[in-house]
């Protein structure tokens, strides 16, 4: 299955390599190098890539290029999914997954990478697993063990690989007990010129963060679970139940994990939160556009709407912007041609204006393409499907836990078409 | 770590800025020589005694090879820590050492024994660490030790321990593939396993060792169904995979009697895939007429269990898991119910785009076999202006695969904004598209070449001829029509300049002079001036269209022509020199032309057929699904291809399995229960998980069970009688033969009443290689406790037999007129003393003769042999033959499958060995049992489960009963042996009794045994 790993910075270094196998040299990745090239861009690099005798599967993670070796058939989502999951590991582990942390980390990186393939083949990938058998760093322990010399391999032995429950260690204490959970949806829409909706939905997640004692055997129900369309679960949840019940019983596992991942599709007609209203034109002489867009709030139940930002990719021929905000401030980068508006709160009251005009390359044509608006905003307390937990269970543990639930709603890939 | 040590700058120094110096290049003189002393140091830190030092040594040499520093001149100090108290220490040895022992082979030998002891550690984890470092040296010198601690490991109590030896299958293999006749053994037993840890990496290791023993899987198949929602996500993706193929070869397809390639034949009027009933029903039933001599379609229940069983995973969080079952329902399940995956794809664009990249690619090659399914979802295709340009194209090319006469308008509106944007290879990829849909769909053509037609004029030039390009090909479809537009296309030569459209309009031009009789040659006398700095592909074109417009229109272009070709007589490239050649010799007349000429006209201006469209995703769905191969469209090295399914279903019955069947039972039972725990069988307790497997077991089984239980029933209760008469008669006979043979049997308790009150039991013992030990116990119907009461048991030598049940073959209406019957003669068989002797019983009762009756094709399971018995030439009408043929069923009971041939016919027939009949009596003492019993592992049981009609409420009648099932005989036994044997209950009158048997490992049993396998029957 999996050969070897390269970790290739965005300066095509290769910075560490790890082979599952007999080593192969990392002249391998000549052909990625040569891809990469052509393709420009990072995320235009085609995740699989043929090289010789070897396929290449990558990933482009934290401006970090994950190159997996492979030498026969194998699902390459397999592959995909894997790197992903070590990516993850790494920021679990680490806070971030970049390249001075991994080279900082270098030897529990090589640890971690040796347990979780096996001959190239997932053994532990469990986070759980992962934690009791390598620990990892924090400032405290490495202080200590320089003194005392202890290490950071775990001295017992994971009793979790064994146990059916993988996700979960055994003999976890905590004095306070506490099951939070953050339901979080993404708006994923497309506006027209006239601010029409072509295409909306909301995916939403529900991540926990669950500190409980002993082998607690959780149940949480909903108001309103039919509103949930397509789910996705960790592997802890009870499929039956969830089928006959629409409830979510589950035995956690220990701290952060994302518990569901759901989709609330088109069909129940998705409240967008904000309307646009935007006007961005180019003349057909004097090198010169108008831009003017105002943004307002629409269907937010109430809530204010945060963190608004606009951000929109100019064409190429557009050179500086001279433009006024009546709220927030802009800035326009003329190497990468983006205008952002950071707008911040939505008052009801006075709407915000960003209105000015545009100076183009002297004797260039006027630009053919429109620009669109990806925008960005954040609405707390409020979950925009409508979807409310309705109460959390706990049965297997005598002692009660501190429950929580925390909704947020934010723009996903939220775009306004001119 | 590194950072916060307290070895500060040295340390720090070594592993970021010292080392790039020395890098690569170990020859040259200075340099290597500071090296040598900077890991002099390190190997100074190695042999010191203090942990801490050797650890950061260790961190530091770690730290070399994963940046790719050569660190293998350290390699006989770190070998030394190999048995290092430190457990960080060891694993850094371990990483180390599995990097170059390939290269310093001799000295990699000495860590060996450090691992040999490992594997015999009581801790599970240790041993299973140990078998994985072992394993992962690749030094072929050690092959046989691996050989070995993988045979003993794959029969370790521990499943995980189990789980390693699956995993170390695949890297002993690549190490040494002459062993794969062994390691397929090693497989066949791992596959048999019953626990979620073991059966991902099992599967693993068969699809990488032997993907073609097919018939490995037959009695494994169910199982895998059932605990596939409890294999962790890893192993359910190569679980489904393979099941997948496995599918394709046992299973007839769902849907042959639709017409399959409805679809495909008529990409235009076909209608929605969810409101297509009317339709769609018609054509069935026409489809259905006409295959009325077909039988009509039942799925094969495990077919259906395979679809039942994977459907939940649509539902997992790991992409590949949703990936593996979406491709496990689009090429095995009936058409109406592929349906489900298209939600759960969808689900899956919204991850990371590499996963975007690859569900779109599949996405693509099933809209085109199945678009109905995709159609809802629509939207979900859509583009946004961020997507990466790949991603881009890959949703246009769905979108245009989805596109029909209902959605059409809304998709070409969709792809009007697409053409606006920024990024150029994802407009000239949507004008393709817009080309693509109006070839494949009517109504739309006009609507799309007027607004190919106004991108005419857009500014951007690659716009123009991507449009150029496409209108070329669609104007082939209806020319007359359009003469307009190739008038407009004309005055374009002036100004775009990129060859390919240039290329393209004056082909059209030349193509449809006729449409343009004025045009057309001013157009050529413009090419002529220009023509020496033309792109070689216009060149080729200007010749073309002066050719034809010599043909059709020679008084006006006759000297532009020339002029032409006496341009391209000295051109550079000789393409063109030579293209000119010919085509002056084509069209021009002259004394000597020949005959060709006469025909240049129709050879120029024949009607060319107008370009399909295709996409290139059509036909991709040959590879399977998901797979690398796909993905590439090319084969990938190791890819197995997806089997065509079967023209007649092969026997399902070979994935009967009332072995494992009764296993899974009784051990579901015993963890239910929470009986007694005996040593040998607490490794299965270890692998019992508190809830959910049992869940998912309990239903499994239930389901699945009921099928084999009930054969089981129907066969014992038709010959129970039989067997009870002749067993007295037989008993006698062999009573001297078998004298070695021991049994022990219960001093009959007074048993009146049907519901007892005290448990009775009985032992037997039977050895051979196995072990095997034989227990009933019965019970009042509420009354679920063991009593382990002693018993007053008689010493007795006795060899009773079984009755010599005859099972049938093959039945005479089956057999058309054959019938063939069989029982096992219990015999030594002379030609080779392992097999077991089969009487068989050939029939004929037809009023033909049977001639050439003989063995064919065997399908054994690795290991087993058999012993075809000699030719029958001739079998009259009416008269009946009995032959022997020997059978070694290698301690398994495991079907031998083969064919009976006729001169005519075959006949797919299986000889399953029912228990007693592998099994040698042995003498022993009564300690020397208990003895070999407490030396019992526990790795397989069997269970048989039995009801007591009325008649048998008596002692002797129950034993007589529990006897047969188990096909043995009893014996007396002495004094009081106390048992700790597993019990089971039902209620009531229903017994069950399970037997136990093992693999022992008969070297170590005690003296006086036959350890010869002689297989004489009970």
């Amino acid at each position: 299955m999996i050969h070897s790993l390269f970790l290739i910075n965005s300066s095509s270094d290769i910075f560490l390599e790890k082979h599952w196998k007999s080593v192969i040299s990392r002249s391998v990745c000549d052909y990625f190098f040569e891809v990469q090239e052509k393709a420009g861009e990072a995320e235009n690099v085609p995740p699989v890539i043929h090289a010789g005798h070897h396929y290449l599967i990558n990933i482009y993670r934290e401006k970090i290029f994950f190159v997996s070796v492979i030498q026969s058939e194998v699902p390459p989502l397999f592959v995909i999914e894997f790197l992903h999951h070590v990516a993850e590991t790494f920021q679990d582990y680490f806070g971030e997954c970049s390249e001075s942390a991994i080279k900082d980390n270098v030897v529990i990186v090589y640890e971690l990478l040796e347990e979780m393939l096996d001959n190239g083949f997932p053994l532990a990938t469990e986070s759980n697993i992962l934690k009791e058998l390598i620990k990892p760093p924090n400032i405290l322990r490495s202080v200590v063990n320089s003194i005392t010399g202890s290490c950071n391999v775990g001295e017992t032995l994971p009793t979790g690989q064994l146990s059916t429950i993988p996700w979960r260690r055994a003999g976890v204490k905590y004095t306070n007990n506490e099951a939070y959970f953050d339901v979080v949806e993404e708006i994923d829409a497309i506006l027209d010129k006239t601010g029409s909706v072509v295409f909306a939905e909301i995916q939403g997640v529900i991540d926990a963060c669950v500190n409980l004692t002993g082998m607690p055997d959780l149940t949480l129900s909903f108001m309103n679970p039919r509103l949930l369309d397509d789910v996705s679960f960790h592997p802890c949840v009870r499929f039956k139940r969830w089928e006959s019940e629409r409830v979510l019983s589950f035995i956690p596992p220990d701290g952060n994990f994302r518990l569901l991942s759901y989709h609330v599709s088109a069909q129940n007609l998705v409240a967008i939160p904000i309307y646009v209203k935007q006007n961005i034109s180019f003349f057909e002489t004097g090198s010169s556009g108008r831009l003017d867009i105002t943004v307002g709030p629409k269907q937010t139940m109430g809530k204010t709407v945060e963190a608004v930002f606009v951000t929109i990719n100019m064409p190429k021929v557009v050179l500086s912007a001279n433009l006024t905000a009546t709220q927030g401030n802009y800035t326009y980068n003329p190497v990468t041609k983006t205008l952002v508006w950071d707008i911040g709160k939505l008052s009801q009251q006075k709407l915000p204006n960003l209105k000015g005009s545009l100076t183009l390359q002297c004797g260039a044509p006027k630009p053919e393409e429109s620009p669109s608006l990806n925008i960005d905003l954040k609405i707390q307390q409020l979950a925009i499907s409508g979807l409310k937990v309705n109460r959390l269970d706990m049965y297997g543990e005598k002692y009660k836990p501190f429950k929580g639930v925390k909704y947020v709603s934010k723009a996903g890939k939220f775009q306004v078409r001119t | 770590m590194s950072s916060g040590s307290g070895f500060g700058d040295e340390k720090g120094g070594s592993s970021s800025v010292g080392e790039p110096e020395y890098g690569h290049d170990p020859a040259s003189g200075g340099i290597f020589s500071s090296d040598y002393k900077r890991h002099d140091d390190l190997k100074e830190m190695l042999d010191s005694n203090k942990d801490s030092l050797k650890l950061e040594a260790m961190k530091r040499i770690v730290a070399m090879i994963a940046r790719g520093k050569n660190a293998s001149d350290l390699f006989p100090a770190v070998v030394k820590n190999v048995a290092c108290k430190n457990i960080e220490v060891k694993k850094l040895v371990y990483v180390y050492l599995v990097r170059y022992a390939e290269e310093q082979q001799d000295l990699a030998l000495l860590s060996i024994s450090t691992f040999q002891r490992g594997l015999k550690d009581p801790n599970q984890l240790i041993r299973a660490s140990a078998l994985r470092v072992l394993s992962s040296i690749r030094v072929t010198i050690i092959v046989p030790i691996m050989m070995l601690a993988i045979k003993e490991a794959a029969s370790d109590m521990s499943p995980y321990v189990r789980k390693t030896a699956a995993h170390a299958i695949p890297k002993l293999y690549s190490l040494d593939p002459e062993q794969k006749d062994q390691l397929i053994e090693v497989i066949e037993k791992l596959l048999a396993d019953k626990t979620t840890l073991v059966a991902g990496s099992v599967v693993m290791a068969f699809e990488e060792v032997c993907p073609e023993r097919i018939d490995l899987i037959h009695k494994n198949y169910r199982k895998l169904c059932n605990l596939l929602i409890d294999v962790e996500e890893w192993g359910q993706v190569v679980i489904i995979n393979m099941l997948t193929r496995y599918a394709r070869t046992q299973f007839l397809n769902p849907n042959v009697n639709v017409k399959s390639d409805l679809i495909k034949s008529n990409p235009l009027g076909e209608k929605a895939f969810y409101g297509s009933d009317d339709e769609e029903g018609k054509e069935e039933k026409a489809e259905a007429a006409a295959l009325a001599k077909r039988k009509p379609y039942v799925m094969d229940p495990d077919h259906r269990l395979l679809l039942r069983n994977t459907k939940p995973l649509l539902q997992s969080r790991n992409a590949a898991v949703v990936m593996a079952v979406a491709q496990l329902y689009f090429h095995l399940a009936p058409k109406a119910e592929v349906g489900v995956i298209a939600k759960a794809l969808v689900r899956l664009m919204r991850s990371h785009s590499e996963v975007q990249y690859v569900v779109l690619q599949n996405v693509a090659t099933m809209t085109i076999k199945r678009r109905g399914m995709f159609e809802p979802y629509l939207k979900s295709f859509y583009i946004r202006s961020t997507d990466p340009t790949q991603i881009k194209i890959l949703k246009l090319e769905v979108l245009t695969n989805l596109a029909n006469e209902t959605n059409i308008s809304t998709i070409l509106r969709e792809f009007q904004t697409y053409i606006k944007s920024m990024d150029k290879d994802f407009v000239a990829a949507t004008i393709q598209a817009i080309g693509r849909c109006a070839t494949n769909i009517g109504e739309v053509r006009d609507t799309c070449l007027n607004g190919l037609v106004q991108l005419l004029s857009n500014r951007d030039e690659l716009v123009v001829a991507e449009s150029v390009v496409v209108i070329k090909k669609l104007l082939q479809m209806q020319p007359e029509q359009h003469s307009d537009i190739i008038k407009h296309m004309a005055k374009l030569t002036d100004n775009i300049q990129v060859p390919m459209a240039r290329a393209s309009i004056l082909w059209l031009i030349g193509e449809y002079c006729e449409h343009v009789p004025k045009i057309a040659p001013d157009v050529l006398r413009k090419m002529a001036k220009t023509f020496t700095n033309e792109e070689d592909i216009v060149k080729l074109q200007i010749i073309n269209l002066a050719a034809k417009l010599y043909l059709t229109n020679s008084k006006q272009t006759k000297l532009l022509t020339q002029y032409v070709l006496n341009l391209a007589k000295y051109d550079q490239n000789y393409d063109i020199r030579d293209r000119a050649r010919f085509i002056r010799q084509l069209i021009v007349p002259t004394d000597k032309s020949g005959a060709l000429s006469k025909y240049a006209k129709k050879l120029f201006l024949a009607l060319k057929p107008a370009p399909v469209l295709e996409s290139p995703f059509k036909d991709r769905d040959h590879f399977q699904l998901g797979s690398l191969s796909h993905l590439l469209n090319a084969k990938a090295g190791g890819y197995q291809e997806l089997p065509d399914w079967p023209e007649t279903a092969p026997d399902p019955s070979v994935r009967n399995v009332e072995v494992p069947e009764w296993t899974k039972c009784s051990s579901r039972e015993k963890r239910k229960e929470k009986k007694v725990e005996k040593p040998f069988y607490s490794d299965s307790e270890e692998e019992s998980g508190p809830t959910e497997s049992a869940d998912s077991e309990s239903d499994s089984a239930s389901g699945s069970g009921s099928g084999s239980e009930s054969e089981e029933s129907g066969s014992g209760s038709e010959s129970e009688e039989s067997r009870e008469e002749s067993e007295s008669e037989q008993e006698d006979k062999e009573d001297e033969e078998d004298k070695r043979k021991k049994k022990k049997k219960t001093d009959r308790g007074k048993v009146k009443a049907p519901a007892v009150e005290s448990p009775e039991r009985f032992f037997f013992i039977f050895s051979r290689f196995r072990f095997l030990i034989l227990e009933v116990q019965r019970l009042a119907s509420d009354s679920c406790s063991l009593r382990t009461s002693c018993r007053r048991w008689h010493k007795k030598t006795i060899a009773p037999s079984g009755s010599v049940k005859t099972y049938e073959l093959l039945h005479r209406i089956t057999g058309e007129g054959l019938g063939v019957e069989y029982c096992f003669s219990r015999q030594p068989f002379s030609p080779d003393a392992h097999m077991v002797a089969v009487q068989i019983m050939f029939t004929n009762n037809t009023n033909a003769e049977t001639k050439n009756l003989h063995v064919e094709d065997p399908k054994l399971q690795s290991g087993m042999r058999i012993k075809e018995f000699p030719e029958i030439e001739l079998l009259p009408p009416g008269e009946m033959v009995t032959v022997v043929m020997g059978i070694d069923f290698c301690d398994s009971t495991q079907a031998a499958n083969f064919q009976l041939c006729t001169h005519i016919r075959k006949f797919f027939v299986s000889i399953q060995p029912p228990v007693g009949e592998l099994m040698m009596p042995v003498f022993m003492t009564e300690n020397e049992f208990k003895k070999e019993q407490g030396q019992l592992m526990g790795m397989n049981e069997i269970s048989e489960k039995l009801t007591l009609g009325e008649k048998c409420q008596n002692e002797h009648g129950i034993v007589q009963r529990v006897t047969s099932a188990a096909n043995v005989s009893r014996s007396s036994c002495s004094s009081s042996l106390k048992s700790n044997l597993q019990v089971c209950r039902k209620d009531g009158v229903q017994w069950d009794f399970s037997v136990g048997y093992c693999d022992g490992d008969w070297h170590n049993a005690g003296e006086g045994y036959s350890t010869g396998p002689n297989p004489v029957a009970p």
